[in-house]
Order: C-alpha cells, then structure tokens, then sequence
C-alpha cells in the first residue's frame, strides 16, 4: 500500500523507424482503476511493456519505484501448460521455498480464487494443460493478486475478460472494485467499453503512440469514446469510382460465425475491417480453399504473414515471384525458362523491386521488398480475385502509394480485390467494407457510410456486460 | 581462396566427390597404382543400385521435414521376388515380369500415402510400418529356391563396356531426367516449393496432396527399378537383397548435400556420395581394417563429410 503514484513523463518508444509511443506523460494514483482503450497499434501493449519493465523507453522518464509490486495479466496467457496451477503460483513467489511449498502454494492461489471467483471450481493440484482457457484465464488473474512478502501496488490487466463468461466477468470486475479500495492501482485494457465505463475512475484514450484524452469515467459516454478513439477518414481524390459494385457477382461466401453471407463484384476494391482476430484471415482462407464459398474466377493470395504464409526461402526473387504463374508458363508441358525470367524481370520493374538481380536469394531483400515480390507473384499470376491478408506490413510510406494506385488500376481492369486490413487509412482506398465481430459480418460499409467512427462502432457492438 | 569457397557454397554435391575422389587416390596410392580401373568399375557397378533409389529418397526428403521413405529396402525385396517368380527364367516373360514387379512397387507407393495422408500417421512410421507388410508378402510370395534371373537380365546389369557398366549408363538417364524435372516441370517446382514452405506452396495454388503423392509413387518405383536391375546382377532375388539399402538411401542424400530440412534437391551429389561410400569401404578392406574398425570409421568418416558440406547455416 505504497503512497507513491506511478509517473510516466514524455515516455516515448521507438523500434527502429517505427514510433510506437510519441511522449506519454500519465500518472497514475494509488486506488485508482485506469480504463485504457484504443485500436489495434495504438500503443498500449507497448506502454504495458514499458510499465512492466520488460520494455525499456527510448526517451522520458518513468518513475514506478519498486517493480517488485507491480504484476502484469497479459493477453497471451503466460502459465506454463504442464504445471499445476499451485506449481505456477510458486513461480511468481520466490521466497515460497523449503519443505511443504507445494501446499502452501495450493493453499494460497485456491483462497485468492475462492475470493475472487467464488464457486470457480478449479482443481489447484491441476494441471494447467487440463483446463479449459476461461479456467486458465481466471487462474492467471487470480495469480497476479497473490501476495507474499511484497505489497501490491500495480496491477495490469490486458483484455482480462476475453476468455470469460458474463458472470465470471462481473465477478472480476466486482474484486476490482474492492482491491482498488484497499489502494491498490489498477490497469483495466478491454475492447468491451461497458466493462471500461463500470469499472473505471479515469479513462485514458490512445491512438497512433499518443493519448488523445484522459478524463474522469464520467465524463465519457459509450458513443464519445468511439469518437475519442478515431477520427474522420479524409476523402481521397482518387476515390470517387461508383461502377464498382454493379458489376457482376464473383463471390459469394458465408463467414463461419454468422448466417449473413458476403458478397464481392467484379473490379470491386472490398476492405474487411474489425478488430484483429475477429475471422477476417479465417473468411479469406476459406474464400481460397473454396469452403461455403461460391468463387467465379482464380484465386490468388497476398500475405501478411511473409515467413510463415509466403516467401520460399531457399529460393531466388525470381522464382518467388513466378511461383504462381508456372503452370501457365509450361509449353507443351515444360516450363519455358526464358519466360519466367522475362515475367520476374517485368515485375521487379514493375514493383520497383530494390535488387540487382532478381537472381538473387530473396533474403537478400528487405522486409518491405519481399512483400512487393509477394504483391507481383498475385499480381502476374492470372489470378481475377486477389485475396490480402494485410498484406502492407513492414511496406514504407511511398511503396504503399504505389501498390494502392496500382491495386487501384488493376481494379479498373476488372480484377477484384479482397482486403482485409487493420489500418483505418486503407479501407479508404475501398469501395466498400464489410466489419467483421466474432467472425460474423457486423456491418457493411458503403463508400459514403465509410468512416473510421462507423467502423469502430461495428466492431464494438456490444456483446458482453 | 575465396572463389573456390564461393565455388563450393553454391554446389553442395561438390564435397561428396571431392571425398570419393580423396578416398580412391588414398586407395590407389596403398595399391601402388595396381587395380586403379577396376576399383572404379566396382564402384561405379555397386554404386548404381544406391544412385537409384537414393533419387527417391532425394525426392521425399525433398518435400519438406519429417518426409522419409523406409520402406524402400522392403519394396526391392518384393519386386526382386516378385520380378524372379513371373519371369522364371524365361527370357519371353521378361516384360510381364518387369510390369508385375513394377505394379507391386506401385501399390506399395500409393499404400504409403494412404497411410500419411488419410490415416495421418508421420512417414517415418507409415513407411516401416508397410515396410514390415511388403516384406512378410514378399516371404511368403518368394517361398523356396532361388530362381535365376533369364539372361538378357542378367547380362544387362552386368555388362561393360570399355569397363563401364551399362547400368550405370541407364541409371545416369534417370537422373538426368529426374534434374530435368526439378526445373523444369510443375511437379518439379512443386516439391522444392512444398519442401520449403508447405503452406506458402498451398496459398500459391500448388496441390501439396498430389504433389507428395506423386514423389512417394516415384520413390516405390525406383525401388522397384533396383529390385529388377539387383537381382538380374546377383544372379536372383534374396529375401535380404534390400536391407543395405536403409541406411545407405538416407546416407547418400544427406552426404550429396540435401537439405534435410527439405525443398532442396541436390541430384549430382547422390552419385558423388554413393561413389564415396562404396570408395570408402573398398579403402578400409585395402588397408587391411578389421570389420569392427571397419564400421568406426565409415561412421566417422561419414560425419566429417556431412560436417564439411552442411557448413551453411540453415535457416529454419
């Protein structure tokens, strides 16, 4: 029950060229509970880190005292899967030693389960592996407020409800209510803004690295929040096309959560928007390998995912790119190998693909040059509907205007383009934009309806407490 | 200095006949010169059998981590005796016999990708465990005496001319084509692609299922190849015939410079590494090695050659 407050001044953090957090000054005082809500990269995972000491920031100060207090529930469960739950208590204790350890770790974590969800029914002995995720969630939140020999003075919990049911939920937020009494401070990160207007004192907004407001809970609404954390999309001039949607039906596909089907027209630009994770790269996969999906026409992908979804490696740039395209360079059956050094020389062009040689390993090419050599593999391909699975990571500023102006011009030729992204300015550049929740469609976005507010709105659409 | 390090960095298969080419001078330079042909000839005429179904090897291994065929020693035996009992000495049957032994190396192909594909067992397992079903067909299939091949088999994987054996001739076709086909077919591309990265094959349109199925087929009919070619140069089928072969698939891929990892195919290096391991025995009985030094040092030999030429680093 330290008196001392936690004070940030002009934190900033930078990872390379990338300014995750731009100056944060926060305070943050004994027994309060601090909502923080933003969109995906707006900063806070970044600024946990850094208050949990596991990040160090690249400018400003950062007074927290003694770390020893200050416990962390992050979004990726952190227990380890083949210990007990008591096993897992005793790692975040070290003075939990000597004989009879085991015991008085089950004794402690089941009473801190039993006080914050009674009736939670978990087995201490168990191990973690064994349980199912809401289970695991509600043990590593119990966790983080044991307490043995150090008082606890910051607790930070990122989406702590994602995994549990209404009830549990409530519980939860009901101990933090009563542990922010007895003075300790808390954090409360959730996308469910009725959980951050019930259980907060002060609501901290972020968006792109900075805090955009930081007011009494009271002050805020659920609608000013949504407006807090976006701003109006700025109308581009290339923008205006309206025969986008009349074209003819070339896909037809139901997303896996929900009974309201997508559809997409030909050299129609159609953005997938949402927050992170919420069925936009599963309704892709499934568009590609053709399940509850009706496709007219070839399909090709862009990812996002380089390593794991797109680049070969061992390969050249050349073959990388041509990868797609080889069945159709076969003559009578063999590849014709002068063409497919035509097509990647083309394309490297094209792209502006930085390399010497397109013989060269495709390593050799920066982050952002591997994902052009995956844009031209899609996009020399013969494919007519282009999946991307956000596919713009790690692509500079001036390479991203040229591949929009390009998907731009391929649409006009009749292509279509499937988009799913997480930045707001990208949907821009769609003609529409269908809003993903829980792997169902929430909404569908026309050009003029297309603003970040709307968006947000049908992300968040209330579900939960 | 540095061009030949450049040299050597971009052609793995290199080591394995600079190593071949070490252990024969070392032979030759014991001998004092005596026998320096025919110790070549011997190799190139026992290396053949190794060249073969290490191309199938090469190509399993090739479509990625955890892809191994170790049923190959079984599909030889079986073809072997299969190939012994319809041609029954009979030069006339010989073409029936060849189809037959072939049409059970096939099965036995499709029977290993079942078991991966649709029963999901790993490779390793599925194809010791058919392995086992082979052999006890081919023991019970081959029950009795020996039967001589006829003799234009006989005499074709036997024969020499001007000290090179003819099967050595067609087994360098096969692998011609076999490098043909890795650049310059679909299917080729196919498995170098699935090989590195399974997933990103998939999400650029290549059939990983058709492409694995086709690489286990080839790999059982090149088994069968060498059981029809082995037993018309030993004079029958044996029950036994395919057992050396195990080890020695899997050694001459990784010693030509494979990637083990997949999605790199290195097809000179099995005629390099198949010619040093033959080369590397021969030079241990010249110099006189009991049999228990013998095995020592191939495997350590082995080891230093493998060492040598997977100096690059992986980046998987």
């Amino acid at each position: 029950m330290s008196e001392t407050t936690i004070r940030l001044d002009g934190v900033g953090k930078s990872f390379g060229a990338v300014r995750a957090l731009n100056s944060v000054t926060l305070d943050i005082a004994p027994g309060e509970c601090l909502g923080l809500v933003g969109h995906n990269g707006a900063g806070k995972s970044t600024l946990m880190h850094i208050l949990a000491g596991t990040l160090t920031p690249s400018s400003g100060t950062l007074d927290v005292g003694d770390r020893q207090g200050i416990r962390c529930v992050f979004q990726e469960l952190s227990l380890c899967s083949n210990l007990t739950v008591a096993e897992n208590t005793r790692i975040a204790h070290r003075n939990l030693k000597g004989w009879g350890w085991r015991k008085r770790a089950s004794d402690m974590i089941r009473a801190k389960l039993d006080e914050i969800f009674p009736g939670h029914g978990i087995d201490s002995d168990a191990e973690v592996a064994s349980l199912p995720i809401g289970q695991r969630q509600m043990a590593e939140i119990a966790r983080a407020f044991t307490v043995t020999d150090q008082p606890l003075r910051l607790v930070i919990l990122d989406e702590p409800t994602s995994s549990l049911d209404a009830v549990t939920a409530r519980q939860l937020l009901d101990y933090v209510k009563a542990e922010t009494a007895r003075g300790t401070s808390i954090i409360l990160i959730s996308h469910l803004l009725g959980e951050i207007l019930a259980a907060s004192n002060r609501v901290v907004v972020m968006k792109d690295g900075q805090i955009v407001a930081n007011r009494p809970v009271a002050q805020f609404s659920r609608d000013s929040l949504v407006a807090a954390m976006g701003s109006e999309v700025h109308k581009h001039a290339s923008a205006a096309r309206t025969t986008a949607t009349s074209g003819d039906v070339v896909l037809q596909a139901k997303p896996f959560g929900g009974a309201q089907e997508m559809l997409a027209h030909r050299g129609e630009i159609l953005g997938l928007a949402g927050l992170a994770g919420h069925g936009q790269t599963r309704m892709l996969l499934q568009i590609f390998s053709g399940t509850d999906a009706d496709v007219k026409g070839k399909l090709a992908f862009i990812a996002g995912d380089r390593q794991s979804d797109g680049v070969f490696n061992l390969w050249s740039i050349g073959e990388n790119i041509t990868v797609r395209s080889l069945a159709a360079l076969r003559k009578s059956g063999l590849i014709d190998l002068a063409a497919e050094q035509r097509l990647a020389a083309d394309w490297k062009g094209r792209m502006a693909i930085r390399t010497p040689d397109v013989n060269n390993n495709i390593l050799t090419l920066s982050g952002g040059n591997q994902q052009k050599a995956l844009f031209a593999r899609a996009l020399a391909s013969d494919a007519s509907i282009i999946l991307m699975d956000d596919p713009m990571r790690g692509v500079d500023f001036g390479t991203k205007q040229e591949v929009y102006a390009m998907i731009r011009a391929e649409a006009e030729k009749g292509r279509t383009f499937i988009w799913y992204t997480t930045e707001f300015d990208e949907l821009t550049h769609c003609d529409r934009a269908i809003v993903f929740r829980n792997r169902a469609i929430s909404a569908v976005l026309g050009r003029d309806e297309l603003s970040e507010e709307n968006v947000l709105r049908a992300s968040f659409a209330e579900n939960a407490a | 200095m540095s061009r030949i390090t450049s040299f050597l960095r971009a052609r793995p298969w290199a080591w394995s006949f600079i190593a071949a080419a070490a252990v024969w001078l070392a032979t030759v330079a014991y001998t004092g010169g005596q026998g320096a042909g025919e110790i070549l000839t011997a190799a190139l005429s026992f290396a053949t059998f190794a060249i073969i179904v290490g191309l199938g090897q090469m190509m399993v291994i090739s479509t990625g981590p955890g892809n191994v065929d170790l049923s190959i020693p079984a599909t030889i035996t079986l073809s072997g005796v299969v190939a012994m009992k319809v041609m029954d000495t009979d030069s006339s049957r010989m073409l029936i016999g060849i189809v037959a032994a072939l049409a059970c190396a096939l099965a036995v192909g499709v029977f290993n990708f079942v078991l991966i594909r649709l029963l999901r067992i790993p490779p390793i397992i599925a194809t010791l465990s058919s392995s086992f079903l082979v052999l006890s067909t081919a023991i019970s299939y081959g029950r009795g005496i020996r039967i001589k091949p006829p003799p234009p088999l006989a005499d074709f994987a036997t024969a020499r001319i001007a000290g090179i054996p003819i099967a050595a001739v067609f087994v360098l076709l096969i692998t011609v084509l076999i490098a043909f086909a890795l650049r310059r077919t679909f299917y080729g591309r196919s498995v170098l692609a699935v090989g590195q990265n399974e997933r990103a094959a998939w999400l650029a349109g290549i059939s990983v299922d058709r492409t694995r199925f086709i690489t286990y087929v080839l790999s059982a009919l090149l088994s069968g190849v060498c059981g029809i070619v082995l037993s018309g140069f030993s004079g029958g089928a044996a029950l036994n015939m395919g057992e050396d072969f195990l080890l020695s698939s899997i050694a001459v891929v990784v010693i030509g410079g494979t990637s083990v990892a997949g999605g790199r195919a290195s097809v000179p290096g099995i005629w390099g590494a198949a010619l040093f391991m033959f080369l590397l025995v021969t030079m241990l009985n010249t110099f006189g090695a009991s049999a228990g030094l013998r095995f020592m040092l191939t495997g350590l030999i082995i080891i230093t050659v493998i060492v040598l030429a997977g100096g690059e680093k992986e980046s998987r």
